[in-house]
């Protein structure tokens, strides 16, 4: 726990400290730009993605090795990987874009038979004489244990480029996930700006292979925007949420990994994303389940026993349970399913809410009132006590002219 | 002969088995675009093994198929959840629960150490179809001997069985499945219980995936999935001969990417062997790319959904 | 036996529906509908967009979840009589790239009558030869059906509802996005099976056609307004009511001008 709190408060080094700061100034950017694309509905192409990095990391390693008998060069195997990644993303567009098949079958196959040839390429690996196989593996599942402090400044000052870029980018790219119509006629050149979008998600993706792993990195990508997605419906506080969530999820994950020797970094920043989307998902009072819950509880409740109630006034029989249930509870009812005094009181009631509501319809019918409550709850608690004054008057007045 | 029988027979049965079997199952994931799912339930194979392994402490495959079943059933149960109570976009909701799963088994498995009992995560990744190897193979005469015939690695059982459960399945309740990846509301109004069809056929691949995971590996098992029944609907305007090309494409898959594997460097000069199941999954998305390129249905048919 | 409770309409009635209440968002999107269908008749459904009646079909029909509501079919519980009603979805629905021929998607009318060791054999391709013909679609057997035309696709989708022989075929906006031709040929399907004594019910987009095709109507908007013969029901008040004045007075005097040929009915 000691050290934890250390590691929390950057004092376990400097080491752990500018990794720390990395993998949080990446996590945000890669909730950033992930917002974005869980907007434009496109959340898997990042595993697409960042699974086609593994031809790339492979051949580009292959290439080294023989070049100089160590295949460990940082910039060389991202390159690689950047380049499998953009062929594999281009495959993707290709196959929807082109061929009958849907964008899920384009991302599957991609991903999988890249990942494939990928596997094929490491296997040449093992069997070649040269140094550093054994770091391959860090770009499955991440590895900071090893990393310098040179490749964390390196990834912090990608990721925060990458961030920068979001940020000046963010209002075009907005428009184009909500209204891709609209933003061509606003003179934005949605296919490069979508493409745009695809290549800050790759550069993302292999950024963070390091860090979290190349089947990890999705996460980072999907996880705190969904989160963020609970909290908020205005679209750049969810973008702005979804950094921030990232930022403490690889905050929180990063620390908690030094705590003990071995532990691997990239998925405890996963499971510490989840976590918050966890909590999101339960708490949060806008959309969150529990709210749910009991706000389709409430309606249910709410219809079941007006309906009950118009059925026992107008003397038709009931036969749902749930509708018996409640209004025995309330005691508008008996055990026999005879209604009570206060029954029928609260059925007449009933009655004459309906009555007013629909008044209240037909002369409004556009307005917004009586839509949000749907003529459930009590009228008085909508209207001023002057406006249902006059509904009354108007029913009274209707009611004399039919006679 | 009795090299070919005893180390090559039985994976090569098995890794056409497996193809076919995953093929069969694509064909409906790719018509209804659920071809994600099996994305979604390869990756959580791993967290179900590692689990099943840290509750018995041993490397048993029962265990760890039974193991990998719970977490693909896990895995549906949370991704629907989370669709229909967060009101979370289909494939958002597969992302958040597959690849926490995931993460969850790499951290497991390095947590206890269990790293260095052969159960590292490259080996859950590629599979071993290369160490299917069948002892008392030593001739044509195996094959009816009883006695040789129990020493078959039990990879191979298994696969028929799954293969067996898994085209029966399908043939029994090949209207349901059509009727409810063509039209589900029709299909609902005439009770052919499209939602039950469909928690059947993700079950289906689940059980597909895991019997494949030991021998080809979680991620190639997509590819099985995928590549070869997206290839044959490019072919072809009717079902039922997509499904034949689908299997055809498995097959041959198989066959050449086996052979290739175990012989191709060889031929090129190398003293190596490389990955049978990355190179059977290599060729399958090979494939597929000559069937985008020229396969005859491969644009889609004309825009008469607008009008 | 039907409840002893329920009215004598009800237990003749092929959809008896009431309080049928269906949310989404925690919001009613229908609610507490009643609706009685008069067998014999052509009834149809109308109301502005997002007003529930698509929904309403499909909560009825058992295929959404209602929030709450009974439905019976001839004083039944739905469930029970599911073979004596027909459901026709909307068109776009459904993905017409899916690998099937014409005569596959009406063999698909089928289901219920063949066990899973059965094969369809000469005797549903005849049915489903029948049912194209009646809908002038025989020629097209053996097509694609994602080569069709919007109008080909609604008659093939009427045909599978045909080939099941239900009292009771429900249809949703049958005539949206149909040519001319199409639309004239379907009218006189469904009023070939109204006289053989069948029960139709349309959800219809197109007010200008209820009077002339229809003999009853429903006006929704997520609750009923009125509901009767059409000569009674579709009036200019209950207009105005469902559409909430977003029909002009000279539409709605149009709607309401003497119908060219009252011989249509």
């Amino acid at each position: 726990m000691e050290t934890w709190w250390r590691a929390l408060t950057f004092s376990l080094g400097y080491n752990t400290s500018v990794v720390t700061l990395g993998a949080m100034l990446l996590a945000a950017a890669a909730g950033m730009v992930g917002a974005f694309v869980l907007l434009r509905k496109r959340a898997l192409v990042s595993d697409a993605i960042s699974h086609s990095t593994l031809p790339g990391l492979a051949l580009a390693f292959i290439l080294v090795g023989l070049a100089t008998g160590d295949g460990r060069l940082l910039p060389a195997l991202l390159l690689g990987a950047a380049a499998s990644a953009a062929l594999g993303l281009w495959a993707v567009q290709a196959i929807s874009a082109h061929t009958r098949l849907g964008e899920d079958a384009a991302i599957g196959a991609v991903l999988s038979s890249f990942f494939a040839f990928g596997v094929v390429l490491i296997t040449v690996i093992q069997s070649m004489a040269v140094a550093g196989q054994s770091g391959l593996t860090g770009y499955l599942v991440g590895a900071t244990a090893g990393m310098l402090a040179s490749e964390a400044k390196l990834i912090a000052a990608c990721a925060l480029g990458l961030l920068l870029a979001v940020m000046v980018l963010r209002r075009d790219l907005l428009l184009l996930c909500f209204d891709a119509d609209f933003a061509r006629t606003q003179g934005i050149n949605t296919w490069r700006l979508d493409l745009i979008m695809l290549l800050l998600l790759m550069a993302i993706v292999v950024v963070g292979l390091r860090v979290t792993g190349l089947i990890l990195i999705v996460a980072l990508t999907i996880i705190p925007p969904v989160a963020a997605r609970f909290w908020t419906d205005e679209p750049m506080r969810m973008v702005a949420l979804a950094a921030l969530l990232g930022a403490l999820a690889g905050y929180l994950g990063v620390t908690l990994s030094s705590v003990r020797e071995g532990l691997p970094t990239g998925p405890l920043i996963v499971l510490a994303a989840f976590l918050l989307f966890l909590v999101s998902f339960l708490v949060s009072p806008r959309r969150g389940v529990l709210a749910s819950l009991l706000a389709h509880r409430r309606l249910r409740s709410r219809v079941h026993l007006r309906q009950g109630l118009l059925s026992l006034g107008r003397d038709e029989p009931i036969f749902d349970d749930l509708t018996l249930a409640l209004l025995r509870r309330r005691g508008y009812i008996r055990r026999d399913g005879v209604p009570t005094e206060a029954g029928l009181a609260a059925a007449r009631d009933a009655e004459h809410e309906e009555k007013l509501w629909a008044l209240y319809r037909s002369r409004y019918p556009d307005d917004a009132l009586h839509r949000e409550h749907a003529g459930l709850v009590p009228i008085h608690e909508v209207l001023s006590p002057d406006a249902i004054m006059a509904l009354e008057a108007q029913l009274m007045g209707a009611g004399r002219a039919a006679r | 002969m009795s090299e070919f029988m005893m180390f090559s027979l039985v994976p090569l049965t098995v890794a056409v088995i497996i193809s076919m079997t995953c093929a069969l199952l694509g064909n409906f994931l790719v018509l209804r675009r659920q071809s994600l799912i099996g994305d979604a339930i390869s990756h959580v194979a791993l967290p179900g093994i590692v689990v099943s392994f840290l509750l018995t402490g041993v490397l048993a495959s029962s265990a760890m198929m039974l193991g990998a079943g719970v977490s693909a059933l896990v895995t549906v149960g949370m991704i629907e959840l989370i669709r229909r109570l967060g009101r979370v976009e289909a494939s958002a909701a597969m992302g958040v629960v597959f690849t926490s799963l995931f993460a969850l088994g790499v951290l497991l498995l390095e947590w206890h150490g269990a790293s260095g009992v052969h159960l590292d995560v490259e080996h859950a990744l590629y599979g071993n179809l290369e160490s299917l190897i069948w002892f008392e193979g030593t001739g044509p005469g195996a094959l009816v001997d009883p006695v040789a015939l129990a020493d078959l690695p039990p990879q191979l059982g298994r696969a028929a069985w799954v293969g067996l459960l898994v085209a029966g399945l399908l043939v029994v309740l090949r209207r349901h499945l059509v009727l409810g990846s063509f039209d589900p509301e029709f299909a609902a109004s005439v009770r052919a219980r499209p939602a039950l069809v469909d928690l059947l056929l993700v079950t289906l691949v689940a059980i597909a995936a895991i019997a494949a995971f030991e021998a080809v590996g979680s991620i190639i098992v997509i590819a099985m999935f995928i590549c070869p029944a997206a290839a044959a609907r490019l072919m072809t305007n009717r079902l039922g001969r997509q499904i034949a090309w689908s299997q055809l494409f498995a097959v041959v898959s198989a066959l050449l990417g086996y052979v290739l594997a175990g012989h191709g460097p060889g031929w090129l000069g190398f003293d190596l062997s490389v990955s049978a199941a990355g190179m059977i999954a290599t060729l399958a998305g090979l494939i597929l790319l000559g069937a985008c390129l020229f396969g005859p249905r491969r644009h889609r048919t004309g825009a008469a959904t607008a009008a | 036996m039907p409840d002893a409770r329920l009215g004598k309409r009800v237990i003749a009635s092929p959809l008896a529906i009431q309080g049928l209440t269906v949310s989404y968002d925690h919001r009613p999107v229908v609610q507490s509908v009643d609706f009685v269908t008069p067998p014999g008749s052509m009834t149809a459904i109308i109301g502005p967009n997002g007003a529930g009646k698509s929904t309403l079909l499909k909560a009825a029909l058992g295929i959404t979840r209602r929030l709450t509501g009974e439905v019976r079919v001839f004083g039944h519980p739905l469930e029970q009589m599911t073979r004596h009603v027909a459901y026709v979805p909307q068109r776009n629905s459904v993905d017409w790239d899916f690998p099937a021929r014409v005569i596959d998607v009406v063999a698909m009318g089928l289901f219920r009558d063949l066990r899973w060791w059965q094969f369809g054999g000469r005797t549903q391709r005849r049915r489903a030869m029948e049912a194209l013909t009646r809908v002038g679609m025989e020629g097209f057997a053996e097509r694609q059906i994602g080569q069709l035309s919007g109008g080909q696709q609604q008659r093939v989708f009427l045909a599978r509802a045909l080939i099941q022989e239900a009292d009771l075929t429900i249809l949703d906006e049958p005539f949206a996005g149909v040519d001319a031709a199409t639309e004239t040929a379907i009218v006189e399907v469904l009023k070939s099976l109204r006289d053989e004594g069948r029960t139709l019910l349309c959800v219809h987009h197109d007010l200008a056609t209820v009077r002339g095709y229809f003999d009853h109507v429903l006006l929704l908007n997520v609750r009923s307004i009125a509901a009767g013969p059409v000569a009674e029901a579709f009036n200019e008040a209950n207009l105005q009511a469902t559409y909430g004045g977003r029909l002009s007075p000279l539409q709605l005097a149009r709607l309401m001008e003497p119908l060219a040929s009252e011989g249509g009915r």
